[in-house]
């Protein structure tokens, strides 16, 4: 049959010469290899002690940002629970009371802001609806659980840390 | 017979004891810790430093476990395969010489529990019964794997037998002797029969590798055909000793290699260090230096189990018969005919 291209290879099987019959130099060269790599570095990261560098990309656990006097930035405008292609986003909106003005920066801010960390798939649509940077996907690896109702993170465990007062 | 010689050989076996166990205990943890670093990894770090409390972990998990005896086997063989595999395994360290008589408090102790004059004999006897503790233990069980398991070790080992105890008669010529004692003696002063017997060794190896189940002939725990081998129905202590026994005739193995062909305890410079530290450290020098023989053997098998692949079924057969056997005879005969010459000239 004509050959349907022209990269046609014939494959030549010699039969194999004392050397390569007796086995050994091919286990010498095997040895070699393996013991070559004893003394390389090896790949492992002691997880817990030593975390890898992240890339500048990564999308982690979400945290609710503060603005520059400590005050949350969300104004529970649902944007972000209306991008979220999981819907994982739960929040209840409330009105600031006068003396709350030095908590919340808007007039409305979010009195429940919950996300179900099982159902969140880490896209970042949420950080790209939010008109006020208030939520960002910039924390460490959601950690494990047992309960599933120990995965719905509530504001206590997404709100930033109140700002060091000078 | 007095009572001090009792007292005396009742310490030294109850050392060697407890020495092959710590070992094996050991050797799981190196390894596992060679594997790892073989293939870039860490290996166990985490029960102690650098791991180093992994092998009790790993015991005690073994004693936690349920202890599960097949409705269907034969109880008492079932129970009966484990430990003949470990006395199997621990007895065979009875005639191997550890080191040069040592003397304590103007006593001459030999660092050997016994130096029968046919200990090579002896020892070919002890390799040949391991394989009773797999085929009974595989046989009991009542499980097709596990009896094909135990088949294939049985036809292994005899199969290997045979090159093993041809190449040990072509060291017997040079030696002259059976004794264990009296052939690390001879090798006194770098004469080692390695030198001398180098494809004897060489088929000696191959045949150790085969009689203590490692890779790459490892098929009697061929977990992708066989789920665990003789092992599958086996848990809790029963199964850690039939691990153990492996680990342990791997050390005897080694020692026995140590001991025909790289010398035993003597090591270059022997003599000047007798002189120098005397009759009580000299000799655990001697020995210190044969354990480091015997690691180093340890971690060549190692070395090897993640080098080269499994050995095929037929392929095991084909090495066995047709090529260890008839090279063996071969330097059994080359061997002779070398011995007459030299004797005659």
């Amino acid at each position: 049959m004509e050959p349907l291209t022209s990269k046609k290879k014939i494959l030549v099987q010699k039969p194999l010469n004392f050397a390569e019959r007796m086995y050994l130099p091919a286990i010498g060269k095997g040895l070699k290899i393996t013991i070559s790599h004893f003394f390389k570095k090896e790949a492992t990261i002691r997880y817990p002690e030593v975390q890898r560098e992240m890339s500048i990309n990564w999308r982690g656990m979400h945290s609710l940002k503060r603005d520059e006097d400590g005050k949350e930035r969300c104004t529970a405008c649902g944007l972000c629970a209306l991008s979220c292609p999981a819907e994982a986003i739960t929040m209840i909106a409330a009105e600031r009371k006068p003396e709350e003005k030095d908590l919340y920066r808007e007039e409305k801010y979010a009195a429940v802001y919950e996300i179900n960390m099982l159902r969140c798939i880490f896209c970042g649509l949420c950080e790209e609806a939010c008109p006020k940077e208030a939520i960002y996907l910039d924390g460490p690896i959601v950690p494990s659980d047992y309960l599933r109702k120990d995965f719905i993170y509530g504001k206590d465990k997404l709100v930033e840390q109140p700002l060091e007062k000078k | 017979m007095d009572i001090t010689f009792v007292i005396e050989k009742f310490i030294l076996v109850a050392i060697i004891f407890g020495i092959s166990l710590v070992i094996a205990m050991y050797s799981t943890y190196a390894e596992r810790k060679v594997a790892a670093f073989l293939q870039d990894r860490l290996g166990p770090d985490r029960a102690g430093p650098f791991g180093i409390l992994q092998p009790l972990a790993d015991g005690l998990k073994m004693f936690m476990k349920e202890e599960i005896i097949p409705t269907h086997s034969n109880k008492w063989l079932f129970m009966v395969g484990p430990g003949l595999a470990m006395l199997t395994a621990c007895i065979g360290t009875a005639v191997i010489p550890w080191g040069s008589p040592i003397t304590i408090g103007g006593k001459i102790i030999p660092l050997q529990v016994t130096d029968i004059n046919v200990g090579v004999l002896y020892i070919f006897g002890v390799v040949s019964l391991s394989v009773y503790g797999v085929m009974i233990g595989g046989w009991a069980s009542n499980n097709n794997y596990s009896l094909l398991s135990a088949i294939r070790a049985a036809s292994q080992n005899i199969s290997y037998e045979v090159a093993m105890g041809l190449s040990i008669i072509a060291l017997l010529l040079v030696t002259n002797t059976m004794s264990l004692k009296e052939i690390v003696e001879m090798q006194h002063g770098g004469n080692w029969n390695v030198l001398y017997q180098p494809l004897g060794f060489l088929l000696f190896i191959i045949c150790a590798f085969a009689e203590t189940n490692r890779a790459p002939f490892d098929l009697p725990e061929c977990e992708t055909e066989l789920i665990g081998g003789y092992h599958t129905e086996y848990s809790s202590m029963k199964l850690g000793f039939y691990l153990f026994a492996e680990y342990i005739n791997m050390f005897v193995s080694s020692a026995v290699m140590a001991t025909l062909y790289f010398g035993g305890y003597n090591y270059p410079g022997m003599d000047w260090v007798l002189q120098v530290t005397g009759p009580t450290i000299a000799p655990l020098i001697g020995t210190a230096v044969l354990f480091l023989k015997i690691f180093a053997f340890i971690f060549f098998f190692m070395w090897v189990r993640w080098t080269i692949p499994r050995f095929r079924y037929d392929q095991l057969m084909h090495l066995g018969w047709k090529i260890l056997i008839p090279l063996a005879i071969a330097n059994v005969i080359i061997t002779g005919i070398v011995i007459a010459i030299v004797e005659k000239f």
